[in-house]
């Protein structure tokens, strides 16, 4: 089973796939969810996104700046106000 | 009766007038579909962080809960934000947005409050202070910018909480237009500060993790949340302003038409009568030989 990972930006719905795993820069520390996270709730502060589309692939990395991560049993949704590239 | 010259005048007059008004036309029609997709692209976001905020509003109530959520304790001073276009040819969406902020406004002053407005965009300006000359406070101005977006609403937000921390009002409530179609464009009012608690408390049944905490999350969440509405108000200014001009334009243009038809009719009768009474003259000297 897949994570379903959204990245949303106020402009647009930037991403919205399934993936294998999302690590988030959360203001207390990075943290990675996988399938299956507990509900969860973060602040993000301004640096990367890594997705990890498989197991073993090299990650994507997203730069985000502002907001903030929510992990639900639907899965993980990121809202963040700036998007780079 | 005008002359035949004068009449040929007004024809090319009202005909240079229809091509402007048919360029503006297909202008608004371009840009509305534009103006469209960016507003139902910034749906997602509104709606889950509008989800967000109801699943936190519920659990940091009382004491505890931020200036932001839970107001000053005093509802005297109101802060009326209007949202206007910068440009006019739209019909009558300026002046419906400004009725709107004026029944409000008087509506507030009936009940013995102060009212101040902030006012975004250039047209509502004029009408409102010849209705209130001493109430029009600050403002922001959005004409410099081609499309206003995020960075806008953001610089509005800002300041907007930076005048409510500061003590210059206790409640805040947002004027502009909601696109429902190229036809309907109607003024809503919206309670911006303190931001309005929601009503539906979602129960998930889940227990959450938050991290710092709950009240920290709430803390940023809620300049957010005003920014994220004042952004939607931009968006859907864009959508209601080309729609509504589009459809004024598209009146316009039609009523060139109908006025180029009559004067031609006008212009033709003459241009005969002027031909027959001609003839009359020369059939005249002709008999009379």
């Amino acid at each position: 089973m897949p994570l379903h990972f959204e990245l949303v930006t106020p402009a647009k719905l930037v991403r919205s796939e399934d993936v294998h795993m999302v690590v988030v820069p959360g203001t207390e520390g990075e943290f990675g969810v996988l399938e299956g996270h507990a509900p969860f709730m973060s602040t993000i502060r301004d640096g990367a996104v890594q997705v990890f589309a498989s197991a073993n692939g090299a990650p994507e990395i997203i730069q985000v700046r502002g907001g903030f991560a929510e992990v639900s049993e639907k899965g993980l949704t990121v809202l963040a106000e700036h998007v780079e590239g | 009766m005008p002359s035949l010259k004068e009449l040929k005048g007004r024809i090319n007059s009202v005909k240079s007038t229809q091509k402007i008004t048919k360029a503006k036309q297909m202008v608004a029609a371009a840009k509305l579909r534009r103006a469209q997709a960016a507003a139902e692209a910034g749906r997602p976001y509104a709606t889950r962080l509008a989800a967000v905020m109801a699943s936190l509003a519920g659990k940091v109530a009382g004491d505890s809960a931020p200036k932001l959520l839970s107001g000053t304790g005093a509802d005297q001073r109101h802060l009326l934000v209007v949202v206007n276009t910068d440009k006019g040819l739209c019909g009558g969406l300026n002046s419906n947005i400004v009725k709107a902020a004026k029944i409000k406004a008087r509506e507030l002053l009936a009940e013995g409050k102060v009212v101040e407005f902030y006012l975004v965009g250039k047209k509502g300006r004029a009408p409102l202070k010849r209705e209130f000359p001493t109430l029009i406070g600050a403002g922001f101005d959005t004409s410099t910018v081609k499309t206003p977006g995020f960075p806008e609403a953001e610089a509005i937000a800002d300041e907007l909480i930076a005048m409510f921390d500061a003590g210059k009002f206790d409640i805040a409530h947002l004027v502009y237009p909601t696109f429902k179609s190229a036809l309907v464009q109607d003024p809503t009012v919206n309670q911006l500060i303190p931001v309005p608690a929601p009503t539906v408390a979602e129960d998930t049944g889940s227990v959450v993790d938050y991290e710092p905490g709950e009240e920290e999350i709430l803390e940023e969440l809620l300049p957010r949340y005003v920014r994220t509405q004042l952004f939607g108000a931009l968006l859907e200014r864009e959508a209601s302003e080309q729609g509504a001009s589009m459809t004024a334009m598209d009146n316009a243009t039609r009523n060139a038409g109908d006025l180029i038809s009559k004067l031609t009719i006008v212009y033709n009768r003459q241009r005969q009568a002027a031909i027959t009474t001609e003839l009359i003259e020369i059939i005249a000297g002709a008999e009379a030989l």
